[in-house]
């Protein structure tokens, strides 16, 4: 029992970066916006997040550094792929490299530095219920807070007006034009939610994940993130499935590297890998009767006035 | 006033010419920046980058052999762009046909075998880099699976397996424990072209794929076809042309251009598998194909351009103990101002007053 209730916390503390990343990107490709660099964002996120919290002690400074930096780093890619119409998979390629580079500069000087982690949430009595107690009451903030921003997703977009507009600028951005809806602008602001979600899903990683920083750290969470947007079918409730079982992979894995099955830890650790491209395929087979990504997803559109 | 981007009514010559220049230009005016945000006096920051490892023989050798690999892989990268298929896992197909090549180089250790051993480990490492290539290309032509995902994964899994060799099976039992094979005898070894020089004969084959590309790419059907599928997609349907055959085509091809620069950089200036063989060449290599507007003789100069960088890099560490990471955002953010420079080619700014549009309309 105590085994189950370490796996269910480690498995939900491995899925929370997937699913923030997730839940931004979630949003940006909504709108009609392919943002490769969730990786760079990401990454950037985490060494400004970690030095945030190192020089002030603060881990909700820390994550407010790594969202400000996903952000900023958000602002060059909308210059880029909606200011000046660039091919968007190659601007979000060039923000991840620009991203890794940055991240070990600014990062250099943290390596080896340790933090005190972000604390769990501990209520009596709840936090002590056996079993569910402290999955349920017992996890830390950033938690808590990816499942707040996926439930303000899914409202957002499927119960708001804004949210209408927004799909529609992700399904035919020649109408919403039309209509006279800002579309650069709105995607601007989308592409900045992205951001902003991917900093902090990378902040989480030296605040909370682990409480130091190391060069490359989020080792491919931000692809996993792009991918598990597809697995969702851009819908945010099978988004939160994907994250868990992507987390869930991830842990099964540590464990039996731990128990040590026989198998070399390499292809162990491989797992997640090739679990997303086997995902990426079956989903992709399954869905015959046509796409259900937004109509408009990585086009180009220069409104001509 | 506000400033928009309008399509102009055919692409720009003139700015295609130059819009390289420029995103140089403006990538050495950020760094000046950087350089001065980092501390360091940017003049002599850019003479270590750009000047010093063009004054001696021994840094020109090995601005040549950075770039061997760079320019290889870069020229098939740009056949699958130009046909729009997005390969970003070089750096996996890379480290495939290393490890493939190794093997052949690993099991005639020690052994009388041949000269045929060399020839053998370059056909090897080609088709496992293209077969490796295949997976991504095949799953998106047979399940619509997005290829820019399932390439980037298998990087990770290549990683991995590499280094499952090279800790296990593979590992050298006198390298004192060290993740790497024993050195390669001598005819598993590519020959070097200057007797106790760096320059060996794997830029001559990138040359000769230069060479290649730019026959196939300019006096070919097969040519025509990639260039029409990436740039116009409808008419090459009505052209008749298979645009899946082609992902399947440029992704073999590519793999196999990024699986022979993975076993020449072993085989030729490292001599031995170990993880680390490369400096990330493969994603390095998706800037040189960008910079070199995916024209052949273009990635040949800015393979030579993005290697300088490399070397430069290393120097500015040693000289000025500036963190090798500036070479990475260096390259970052030349690709982000090719990427821009580049849009002005189809597009360019124009001021919109709209007050003023509005009296006009009147009158």
């Amino acid at each position: 029992m105590e085994l189950v209730e370490a796996i269910v916390l480690a498995v939900l503390a491995a899925s929370t970066p997937l699913l923030i990343a997730a839940t931004g990107e979630l949003v940006v490709e909504r709108s009609g916006v392919l943002n490769l660099g969730v990786e760079g964002m990401m990454i950037v996120g985490a060494a400004c997040g970690f030095a945030g919290a190192w020089l002030t002690g603060s881990i909700l400074i820390g994550a407010l550094f790594g969202i400000v930096a996903g952000t900023l780093m958000s602002l060059v890619f909308a210059l880029m792929a909606l200011g000046l119409a660039v091919n968007q998979v190659a601007t979000g390629l060039a923000l991840t490299i620009l991203g890794v580079g940055l991240s070990g500069l600014i990062g250099a000087g943290f390596v080896g530095e340790r933090i005190t982690p972000a604390v769990h949430l501990f209520i009596p009595v709840l936090t002590d219920i056996p079993l569910i107690g402290r999955v349920l009451f017992g996890e830390d903030g950033f938690v808590y807070v990816s499942i707040t921003l996926i439930i303000a997703v899914w409202w957002f977009l499927y119960r708001t007006r804004a949210g209408l507009i927004l799909r529609a600028c992700g399904d035919n951005h020649v109408s919403a034009h039309a209509l006279g809806y800002p579309v650069l602008r709105i995607r601007t602001f989308a592409v900045m939610f992205g951001g902003a979600c991917a900093g902090l899903a990378g902040a989480y990683l030296p605040l909370a994940y682990t409480p130091f920083f190391i060069p490359g750290m989020t080792a491919g969470r931000g692809w996993i993130a792009l991918a598990l947007v597809v697995f969702s079918s851009w819908r945010p409730g099978r988004l939160v499935v994907g994250a868990y079982l992507f987390g869930a992979v991830t842990i099964l894995q540590l464990h039996a590297q731990g128990w040590g099955v026989g198998i070399p830890s390499q292809f162990m650790s491989a797992l997640p890998y090739l679990a997303t491209v086997i995902v990426l395929v079956l989903l992709s087979r399954a869905r015959t009767g046509g796409s259900t990504a937004p109509a408009a997803l990585g086009t180009v559109f220069v409104p001509d006035r | 006033m506000q400033l928009v981007l309008e399509k102009r009514a055919e692409r720009s010559g003139a700015i295609a010419l130059v819009s390289p220049m420029i995103a140089i230009g403006l990538t050495i005016v950020t760094m000046v920046i950087l350089f001065a945000i980092l501390g360091k006096n940017p003049l002599l920051a850019l003479h270590a980058y750009f000047i010093a490892p063009l004054t001696d023989g021994y840094s020109l050798q090995e601005i040549a052999v950075k770039a061997t690999p760079l320019v290889m892989i870069a020229i098939g990268l740009s056949l699958c762009y130009l046909a729009n298929a997005w390969n970003i896992g070089a750096e996996g197909q890379f480290l495939i046909g290393a490890v493939a090549g190794s093997w052949i180089a690993v099991k005639t250790q020690g052994t009388d075998a041949g000269a045929w051993v060399l020839p053998a480990m370059l056909v090897l490492a080609a088709a496992a880099g293209a077969l490796y290539a295949l997976i991504p290309a095949i799953c998106k032509v047979k399940f619509g699976a997005s290829e820019i995902l399932t390439s980037l994964m298998l990087v990770y899994v290549a990683e991995l397996f590499l280094d499952y060799l090279v800790r296990g099976p593979w590992r050298d039992p006198h390298g004192f424990n060290f993740p790497t094979t024993a050195e390669f005898d001598p005819v598993a070894t590519v020959p070097l072209l200057i007797e106790g020089g760096r320059l060996h004969l794997g830029s001559i084959i990138a040359l000769l794929v230069v060479a290649a590309a730019a026959i196939l790419l300019g006096r070919s059907i097969k040519g025509f076809e990639i260039r029409v599928v990436g740039a116009a997609p409808r008419a090459a349907r009505f052209g008749g042309f298979n645009a899946n055959q082609l992902i399947i085509l440029t992704f073999a091809v590519s793999g196999a251009l990024a699986g022979l620069a993975g076993i020449i950089e072993v085989a030729g200036p490292v001599g031995h598998l170990q993880p680390g063989i490369s400096p990330g060449y493969g994603f390095t290599a998706i800037i040189v194909a960008f910079l070199g507007r995916l024209n052949p003789l273009g990635i040949l100069i800015a393979g030579l351009f993005l290697a300088l960088t490399f070397i430069g890099g290393e120097q500015a560490q040693i000289a000025m103990k500036i963190p090798l990471d500036v070479t990475k955002v260096f390259q970052g953010i030349l690709l982000f101002y090719v990427l821009a420079c580049d849009s002005l080619i189809l597009y360019r700014f124009k001021l919109v007053f709209p007050n003023r549009q509005v009296a006009h309309g009147a009158g």
